[in-house]
């Protein structure tokens, strides 16, 4: 230690450090709170739209348009589609993850990622490509097929990242409490993928009550379906946002279903030390089956809608390349995607931050806000912002801003979930640990908070940008005149059954979500061991 | 076994202090902190001097933490004042951010900047244009504070995840030390590490601090790692300091039996006080500035009672734990013979199980009369204590 500190470099500086002066984040609390309530009470705009349509309407006509045979199929549509998609895609989701994480199946590493592979082929690339391939597929049953062989790796991915990362020791436990490997599986393995499956389930059956393009394509009508005609008809008319209210309903009864479904027991592993290996069970004479098994669902689910979309492109040659109509097209939809990664991302920082660094009922709640609203379909999302852009501010609608708005909301929570796990690896101590190093509050939070979240915040964007660049639904309504996507040109060309023009945008757009599932898998696999 | 002659402990090295002094470095004056509802510190006085090493030791909860981060600048305080080198920097309206206080900071897990570098990190504080030779300069005072805090400058290349913890605290405390703080404060950075690191590393860190004449303030729960390392110790309970003196003075005249009972093992017995002297179960036994007359609690250290050849002090073993360098003897007091006729009956002699230690594991087996003494003073409480 020199002796110059003789003189303490803070001698002169409590006078200018101002009196009365509270310490302050570089962003006070107060602050962020504010900028996150703004977020929350925007993110609440489709749902307030929906409760406000609902009240406008009147009683009698509410009840006029809801109680209504067309509502009653629309209905029973959705319904059976749920009853019988869901359970499919638990069987096959879960089957799948036991057999690549829990048994000797050979190959299983491969197989781990072909089957989360069909998740890189949108709903509706996949349904185009059934479908021009069979042109006879329509109605509940082909909307079963497509809708489980998209979805059902929404319910294997949680559910093999939990399995990947169950504490054998607890199976050992029950092993040598008498129980047989089956019975092990059943008593203690099932019960603990109870997130997994719950969680799986609610992504599947929101994906059901959304999706509007695989379902137009073989004419099978769900509420959403039946609310884009009615918006295409009469264009905001009651009818649909009737419809609207009952979807939304839907999704929050789905909502409040998962929370209950999910339990309160703790599924973590418990108590300190290395975790053992995870267990695997030979399969002796059922290796060969299990392979035919798996082989068939990733044939069905990924190899065929790409092998169909790779013959149309031979089919279409040169010509479907068409750099006039190809490019620009592929350039809003960059656009779109980059602009919509960033302006979520910098959205999700402040309920990030709270949500961290200050976690309370009052963070708990903000979030909660934004995952009701993510969980809406893109059709009730687009009309709510249709309808407040033409009634409130109608120089809006149809502009760029509002169309990244929509997608801001959608997919926030993809934002949000990465740049929380990005805030966890940067605790406030460090950023304590840079100020009592001599560096100011702005200062600290830059160049140690910052620049530890970028690698999770930049993972989130990159998952919101893939997600635009597929979507669909909000597109079609609150695109600019004359925009075109890869999803909407994809749309408009295989809805006129120019099956070889949409391929060149379908390979694309499953060129997009490879990475996104690549992404999504990896991910899944950290968030199960936290 | 030797036998040797009941002794007077001696005076303490320093005696303990509160009050504000010329020479205080650190004075911490009525300081009070409250989270929402929760009073965490009730009024804390204390007073650290120069190149002094201060301990502040008590169990979670006691408001421990919290004072270190009044000091560091991180946490406010409700009311009170705190004053570096006597400028005021927190309290009565005034306030000086972290960042201007010069004061290190080495926190639990050393919290490292895990995307920089060894060096990296350890020149994070420096500004290069401060020091003469620039950047230059800057690698050169890495490799000095490297080796300062016994490191290999070749370590400077290093990742903090490719660090022992050990290394990592080194790591923290030359980090800590780039700006030449007067005051460093160190929050608990050693309890992360295993027994045997534990001990080197504080060693090494007591050392270095020591060598640069820094004032240390090391907040701790281990009451072993408080007497070890500091020569002022403080002791927190609720939210208020119980006791601050020397080491040894807090460990063998602790201020009540919470003190007493938190800093090590104690053997409390009901005893007659007269004078200056104790009557218990284990004889008469000298007190020094006894609080009352009558009835009293006692309180021994278990090492103060001996095993002897013959005496009138027995006790039967009750069981043991052999713990390698020492044995652990759990013994049944009888009834001193003096008493046994009922004579006196002002304290219930006899019957009480004390706890005492032994080198030889063989010495005692359950069921076997020992033969006791005691060696030095006994501190006594009152009964309500």
């Amino acid at each position: 230690m020199t002796s110059d500190l003789s003189a303490p470099p803070y001698a002169g500086s409590t006078t200018t450090a101002g009196r009365g002066k509270r310490p302050r984040p570089p962003f006070g609390v107060s602050t962020v709170s504010i900028l996150a309530v703004i977020i929350a009470l925007f993110s609440l705009i489709p749902l307030g739209y929906v409760v406000y349509m609902t009240a406008a309407t009147g009683w009698d006509t509410a009840v006029e348009l809801i109680f209504r045979p067309r509502v009653g199929e629309l209905l029973l549509n959705t319904v059976l589609l749920m009853l019988i998609t869901v359970p499919l895609c638990i069987f096959l989701g879960v089957g799948g993850a036991w057999l690549v994480e829990r048994t000797r199946l050979s190959g299983h590493r491969i197989w781990a990622v072909l089957l989360a592979a069909p998740l890189a082929i949108p709903a509706f690339v996949n349904s185009y490509a059934w479908v021009s391939a069979v042109p006879s597929l329509e109605g509940l049953g082909s909307g079963v097929l497509i809708a489980t062989l998209s979805y059902f790796p929404l319910v294997y991915i949680p559910a093999a990242a939990t399995l990947s990362r169950l504490d054998p020791a607890i199976e050992q436990s029950a092993a040598a409490l008498g129980l047989g490997n089956w019975r092990v599986f059943f008593r203690v393995v099932l019960p603990q993928l109870r997130i997994a499956m719950t969680g799986g389930a609610l992504l599947v059956a929101l994906h059901l009550l959304a999706e509007y393009g695989a379902f137009a394509m073989i004419r099978f009508d769900t509420f959403t379906t039946a609310i884009m005609i009615q918006f295409q008809s009469t264009f905001n008319g009651t009818a649909g946002n009737m419809l609207a209210s009952v979807l939304v309903f839907f999704c929050l009864i789905l909502l409040v279903v998962e929370v209950r479904g999910r339990g309160s027991a703790r599924y973590a592993r418990i108590g300190s030390g290395a975790q053992a290996k995870a267990l695997r069970l030979p399969l002796h004479v059922y290796q060969v089956p299990a392979q035919l098994a798996l082989l068939a669902l990733t044939a069905l689910a990924f190899g065929l809608p790409l092998f169909l979309v790779l013959r149309w492109v031979a089919a279409g040659g040169p010509a479907i390349w068409a750099a006039h109509e190809f490019l620009p097209a592929l350039l809003a939809t960059l656009g779109y995607g980059l602009a919509g990664a960033v302006v979520t991302t910098v959205v999700a920082f402040p309920m990030a931050f709270l949500a961290v660094r200050h976690p309370s009922w009052f963070s708990k709640s903000l979030e909660l806000s934004n995952y009701v609203t993510s969980s809406l379909p893109g059709i009730v999302v687009g009309l709510a912002f249709v309808t407040v852009s033409i009634r409130v501010v109608p120089g809006i609608y149809q502009s760029t801003g509002v169309l990244v708005a929509a997608y801001v909301l959608l997919f926030l929570p993809r934002a949000l979930v990465n740049l929380r796990a990005g805030l966890a690896q940067a605790p406030k101590e460090l950023d304590e640990a840079a100020q009592a190093l001599g560096k100011p509050p702005l200062q600290s939070f830059i160049r140690v908070t910052l620049r530890l979240t970028a690698p999770a915040a930049a993972g989130g964007a990159a998952l919101v940008f893939l997600a635009i660049a597929n979507e669909l639904t909000a597109t079609l309504l609150l695109s600019p005149n004359g925009t075109r996507t890869l999803a909407t040109e994809f749309w408009s060309k295989s809805s006129e059954i120019d099956y070889a023009g949409a391929a060149p945008y379908a390979l694309l757009m499953i060129l997009l979500s490879a990475p996104m599932t690549y992404l999504l898998f990896q991910q899944s696999k950290k968030v199960a061991g936290q | 076994m030797t036998e040797q002659a009941p002794s007077r402990l001696p005076e303490p090295r320093i005696a303990p202090s509160v009050e504000p002094s010329t020479n205080s470095h650190l004075q911490i004056t009525d300081v009070t902190k409250n989270f929402g509802s929760q009073a965490v510190l009730k009024g804390v006085n204390l007073s650290v001097a120069k190149g002094g090493t201060t301990a502040i030791v008590g169990p979670s909860g006691s408001g421990k933490t919290t004072l270190l981060r009044l000091i560091a600048g991180f946490e406010h305080p409700a009311t009170g004042s705190i004053s570096l080198n006597g400028i005021k920097v927190a309290g009565d309206g005034v306030w000086l951010p972290a960042h201007k206080r010069h004061v290190g900071y080495v926190a639990q897990d050393g919290a490292l900047f895990p995307h920089l570098t060894v060096g990296q990190n350890v020149a994070f504080g420096l500004d290069p244009a401060k020091l003469a030779g620039g950047r230059r300069a800057v690698a050169g005072r890495i490799s000095e504070l490297l080796e300062m805090v016994s490191l290999d400058p070749a370590m400077a290349k290093r990742r903090p995840h490719q660090l022992s913890g050990g290394q990592q605290q080194r790591v923290a405390l030359a980090r800590a030390l780039a700006r030449e703080p007067e005051l460093m404060l160190l929050d608990e950075p050693f309890s992360a590490l295993d027994a045997g690191l534990r001990v080197a590393t504080r060693r090494a860190v007591a050392k270095v601090l020591n060598e640069a004449g820094v004032t240390t303030i090391l907040v701790t729960h281990d009451q072993a790692e408080a007497l070890s390392f500091a020569d002022q110790v403080a002791v927190m309970r609720g939210g208020k300091l119980a006791q601050i003196g020397n080491p040894f003075v807090v460990y063998t005249r602790p201020a009540d039996r919470a003190t007493a009972e938190f800093l090590g093992d104690a053997v409390i017995l009901d005893a007659w006080m007269e004078g200056s002297l104790a009557t218990c179960s284990l004889g008469g036994i000298p007190v020094r500035r006894p609080p009352s007359q009558g009835r009293v609690q006692l309180m021994l250290r278990p090492e103060q009672i001996r095993i002897a050849e013959d005496g009138p002090i027995r006790g039967v073993v009750v069981d043991t734990d052999y713990f390698g360098p020492e044995t652990t003897v759990r013994l049944k007091l009888a009834v001193p013979p003096e008493l046994a006729d009922g004579i006196d009956h002002r304290y219930p002699g006899g019957g009480e199980v004390i706890t005492i230690r032994h080198w030889n594991a063989s010495i005692a087996r359950p069921g076997m009369e020992l033969c006791l003494r005691v060696v030095g003073e006994a501190v006594a409480f009152p009964m309500d204590d």
